[in-house]
């Protein structure tokens, strides 16, 4: 490829006219794009979302930002995985509608996209918004690295998007394993967009993750002790020390293979003294304790969701915290499992293999833990708790697989089958992502005031736990078989009805999130009816219920003083679960700031400029980036202060919607 | 479906391989069956509507029911660490099959995207095609002269990476005479999808009768004709050569991995296991 000064390595040979079917994705992508900006033009909404969302400080905004953006990435993430699904549907003896290129690129981005740009904002979004409320914080520790590290996030989801438009993505799946990700054997800019993708949201996330431990330290309301803490927070806190200690093994590995592919070193070629093997080791003492990342923090969720949902206290709050903290440590002491079939002596698999059952234990007990919430409670079944029970009684299932997947021998067999796939979408559907939803759905009336619609929340349940059913149950039949993960095509009949029927599932599962999109338009219609100021519809147990939906700025306007697990619980036991003084104090909050938001350009720029080698751009984009930091050091006026009388008007405002309220049920 | 897989066993290995599998769910599901029952059972009964339940919204612990809970699942992992540990060890894809027969070698090279099989003691090779007698045990040794591959044969059992530069091994034996499928199961490119190969577990005259047909091929597998054959081929023909270059495995092996310009040493076969990564 020839590469000039101006615009290095691009050209029109970038756009996506390999393939109609690519063509006809990235005009969707560019279409959509233009419309989404053509529309908020016309609504003359830019000024709004600048002013009120984009510049914002402000947690909460930045963590339905976060939301936002994953809800969008699982779109995309899922169009990804029906392409997916209807190729190897119809691939028997065929090569199907996709070139293996484009299929390649597809799962590649589709395991990129739905755990780095889906499952970690969403993640990242929830805590950010829910965190500060229950430890009765008023923002997080950091409120502009807050933003930086959304923006950066977001960046680094542009350029997975981008790249269907313009060049390739990957073919190196979400592993990106040289040395086939190697310029010898990968030379398209695909491997480069993934590269930049992980690097910037990276820095992103680690900030992010960084900010959420100071929080948690340093902000809780005065006297609650760590052990007071809800148990979400906890998992908050364990989540983010692993980001902390594991996302270095990830920049590092993704980093030195980018300095293979630019400037020609040899840390994983084949040649020259390269060695995979080191990069395997790096991805997964990242990889690991990534899952657990990922699965921790659902975890607190559901153990906020069942004791509400029950109407009982969560059973052995001490095991659940000790357990979290357990697995959050073994998770670093595991990651060979990923590479049992590498040639280790036996002793060293049938170590890592035995240390990896040991972290089922606190898992498993968790898993009773919260039956036993359940048990002696008054369950009510609205969507929350209907994603926590379905989660309960699938995971066990995947938790078994992996137990199975940790005994070497067995993994010699189902190592890099869609036995795995299964497995491990058994754990990230089920777990994370019902978490999530389980979390969307109980912390919407939160954040906007009023509930999503629950007929339609059914709906998409229903469709999605069949749909998991029958798109992963197959796969496992067809892992018993030896069938590999990653095919494009194959040529044993038998395999095809599975593969059909795992089709049929995903249907299902779009059917779900048809629902979703349509819940979610009909409980914005609806709001007027249902909205809600007072601003604890579920009768929740922790903080973020004590103030109003959604909750001021301020989050709080006295800081309320904890002594206890379940703060606001025991307060309405009291009988005083809410305070409002005579007088109120000016509160003082940080000013919004656009640092954020160029940060995240710029960075976005800079990435782009590397994968396509245009360094001119590179050089000025990384300029920018440092000046835009150390112009922002320079800043000194950056809080401003909330009235008194605003505070004074809010409250009262919030006291008359409570006191309505409970004038109403009583 | 299940015909000719880890479920249908064609050798020792898989045969085991299988009984571990379900002695270890059997373990397994002494903590997951309970799991299904309770929860249906408690979200039938403690469900808002039926009033008569019991509710006790302030109970959130007992000592002895949380030791129940650690001692149930931590007594089967510690069950299932003996036999992880027993069987790692009995099922390390480097242990030789116990037989009164030697093993027979067989070098396997991974390429762009087919699989060459060099027959070091008979100097014949073939290609996408892995040939030997049932109940003798087969010593397969592993490299790769592209990417990492992974070779795994669903009726026999094991899979281990084919790495550039490195050796890795894969015991197997056939009990049964038959024809199976082995296939790389590690992402590598645009012929990933195609990349098996032919496993055909045969009698002694069977597999006499292979040989005797590849020592007739007029092909040879030279250091040049190997470039040719390594050139990226999707779903290449069976092929088969009457005599291979001396010491061809270790020169391709050499050929990776080391830094530029070093000389690999010729011959790196009798380093022990385990240490057979080449620098
Ligand atoms: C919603 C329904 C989903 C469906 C139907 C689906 C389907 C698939 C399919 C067909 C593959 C490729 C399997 C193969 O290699 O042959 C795949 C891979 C993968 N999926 Fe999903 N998926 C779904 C959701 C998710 C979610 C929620 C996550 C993560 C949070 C996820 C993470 C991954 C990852 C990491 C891979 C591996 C990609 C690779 O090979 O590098 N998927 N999925
Ligand atoms: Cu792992």
């Amino acid at each position: 490829m020839n590469t000039s000064m101006l615009l290095g390595k691009l050209s029109l040979d970038a756009l996506p006219f390999y393939s109609p079917i690519a063509a006809a994705g990235a005009a969707v992508i560019v279409f959509g794009g233009l419309g989404v900006i053509a529309l908020i033009t016309w609504l003359r909404a830019w000024p709004y979302l600048w002013r009120e969302w984009f510049t914002s400080t402000d947690h909460k905004k930045i963590g339905m930002m976060y939301v936002g953006l994953a809800l969008v990435m699982l779109m995309r993430g899922f169009v990804d995985a029906l392409m997916m699904r209807a190729q190897q549907a119809m691939a028997m003896n065929a090569e199907g509608y996709l070139t293996p290129d484009h299929f390649q690129q597809i799962f590649s981005s589709h395991g990129t996209i739905m755990i780095f740009f889906m499952a970690m904002p969403f993640l990242f979004g929830l805590m950010n918004y829910v965190v500060p409320l229950q430890l009765g914080a008023r923002d997080v520790a950091f409120p502009l690295m807050n933003a930086i590290s959304f923006w950066l996030t977001a960046a680094g989801a542009a350029l997975v998007m981008v790249s269907l438009v313009i060049g390739v993505f990957s073919t190196g799946g979400w592993s990106g394993y040289p040395p086939y990700t190697e310029l010898s054997y990968s030379p398209t800019v695909g491997v480069d967009y993934w590269i930049m993708a992980l690097l910037v949201s990276g820095v992103g996330t680690t900030l992010g993750a960084i900010n959420l431990v100071v929080t948690i330290y340093k902000m809780r309301a005065p006297g609650m002790k760590l052990m007071q803490m809800p148990l979400f927070c906890w998992t908050a806190l364990c989540a983010s020390l692993l980001a902390v200690f594991a996302l270095p093994g990830l920049t590092v590995a993704a980093g030195l293979l980018g300095l293979d592919r630019y400037l020609g070193m040899h840390f994983f070629t084949n040649d020259g003294g390269g060695n995979v093997m080191n990069y395997a080791n790096l991805f997964w003492i990242f990889g690991h304790p990534e899952v657990y990342i990922l699965i921790l923090p659902a975890f607190g969720i559901f153990s906020s969701v069942i004791p509400t949902f029950s109407q009982k206290k969560l059973f052995g709050y001490n095991v659940l915290v000790y357990a979290t903290m357990c697995i959050a440590v073994l998770s670093f002491t595991v990651w060979l499992h990923h590479f049992f079939t590498m040639g280790a002596d036996a002793n060293v698999n049938a170590f890592f293999g035995i240390m990896t059952m040991v972290i089922a234990v606190p898992t498993g007990v968790k898993v009773y833990d919260w039956i036993l919430t359940m048990f002696r409670g008054r369950l009510r079944f609205d969507t929350p708790m209907l994603w926590s029970i379905a989660f309960i009684v699938t995971f066990v299932i995947g938790g078994m697989t992996g137990v199975i997947l940790a005994i070497p021998p067995l993994d010699y067999v189902f190592h890099n089958t869609l036995f795995l796939i299964a497995h491990f979408h058994n754990m990230l559907i089920p777990g994370v992502l019902f978490g999530l939803f389980a979390g969307y759905a109980y912390w919407f009336p939160k954040a906007t005031g009023f509930p999503l619609d629950e007929a339609w929340g059914r709906r998409a349940f229903i469709f999605w736990v069949v749909g998991f059913y029958l798109a992963f149950m197959p796969l496992y039949a067809l892992g018993f078989t030896g069938a590999p993960r990653r095919m494009a095509y194959y040529d044993q009949p038998e395999w095809q009805i599975y593969f059909v029927i795992a089709a049929i599932g995903a249907l299902s599962v779009l059917a779900g999130i048809i629902c979703q999109v349509i819940q979610l338009v009909v409980s914005i219609r609806n709001r007027d009816r249902t909205t809600s100021f007072a601003g604890d519809p579920w009768g929740g147990q922790t903080l973020e219920w004590a103030t109003s939906s959604p909750p001021p700025e301020y989050n709080f306007a006295v800081l309320p003083r904890v002594n206890s697990l379940d703060a606001f619980e025991e307060a309405k036991e009291s009988g005083q679960p809410y305070v409002w003084p005579e007088k109120y104090d000016p509160i003082e909050v940080p000013r919004n700031s656009m640092t954020g938001v160029l940060l995240g350009g710029t960075s976005f720029v800079l990435g782009f400029a590397a994968v396509w080698h245009i360094w001119w751009l590179a050089a000025l984009s990384l300029l920018g980036v440092i000046g835009i930091v150390i112009a922002r050091s320079f800043a000194t006026d950056t809080t401003r202060f909330i009235s008194a009388d605003e505070v004074k008007a809010h409250e009262s405002r919030w006291r008359t919607a409570v006191l309505a309220q409970g004038k109403a049920s009583s | 479906m299940f015909q000719d897989t880890m479920l249908d066993p064609a050798g020792p290995v898989s045969a085991a391989t299988r009984d571990l599998l379900f002695e270890s769910v059997g373990l397994m599901l002494i903590v997951v069956v309970p799991v299904f029952v309770l929860t249906a059972f408690v979200v039938w009964r403690y469900r808002a509507g039926n009033t008569s339940a019991a509710y006790t919204p302030r109970w959130n612990g007992s000592r002895l029911l949380e030791m129940g809970l650690w001692t149930v699942p931590v007594t089967i992992v510690v069950l299932l660490w003996f036999v992880v540990w027993n069987r790692t060890h009995e099922l390390d894809p480097y242990r030789t099959i116990e037989s009164d027969q030697p093993p027979l070698v067989v070098q396997v090279v991974a390429l762009d995207w087919q699989w060459l099989f060099i027959y070091p003691e008979e100097e014949v090779a073939s290609v996408n095609r892995l040939v030997f007698p049932v109940g003798r045990p087969l010593t397969i040794q592993l490299t790769s002269d592209s990417v990492m591959n992974s070779l795994l044969i669903p009726a026999l059992g094991g899979q281990i990476y084919a790495m550039a530069g490195m050796q890795t091994e894969l015991n197997l034996k056939a009990d049964r005479i038959g024809v199976f499928e082995g296939r790389n199961t590690m992402f590598n490119g645009n012929g990933f999808s195609a990349q098996t190969f032919t496993v055909e577990a045969m009698d002694m005259a069977g597999y006499q009768a292979f040989l005797a047909e590849a020592r007739t091929s007029p092909n040879a597998l030279t250091e040049e004709s190997f470039q040719t054959l390594a050139e990226p081929t999707v779903n290449g023909p069976l092929r088969l050569y009457s005599s291979v270059a001396p010491n061809l495995f270790h020169t391709i092996m050499g050929a990776h991995g080391s830094m530029p310009h070093t000389v690999a040493e010729p011959d790196m076969s009798s380093a022990p296991h385990h240490a057979d990564h080449a620098r």
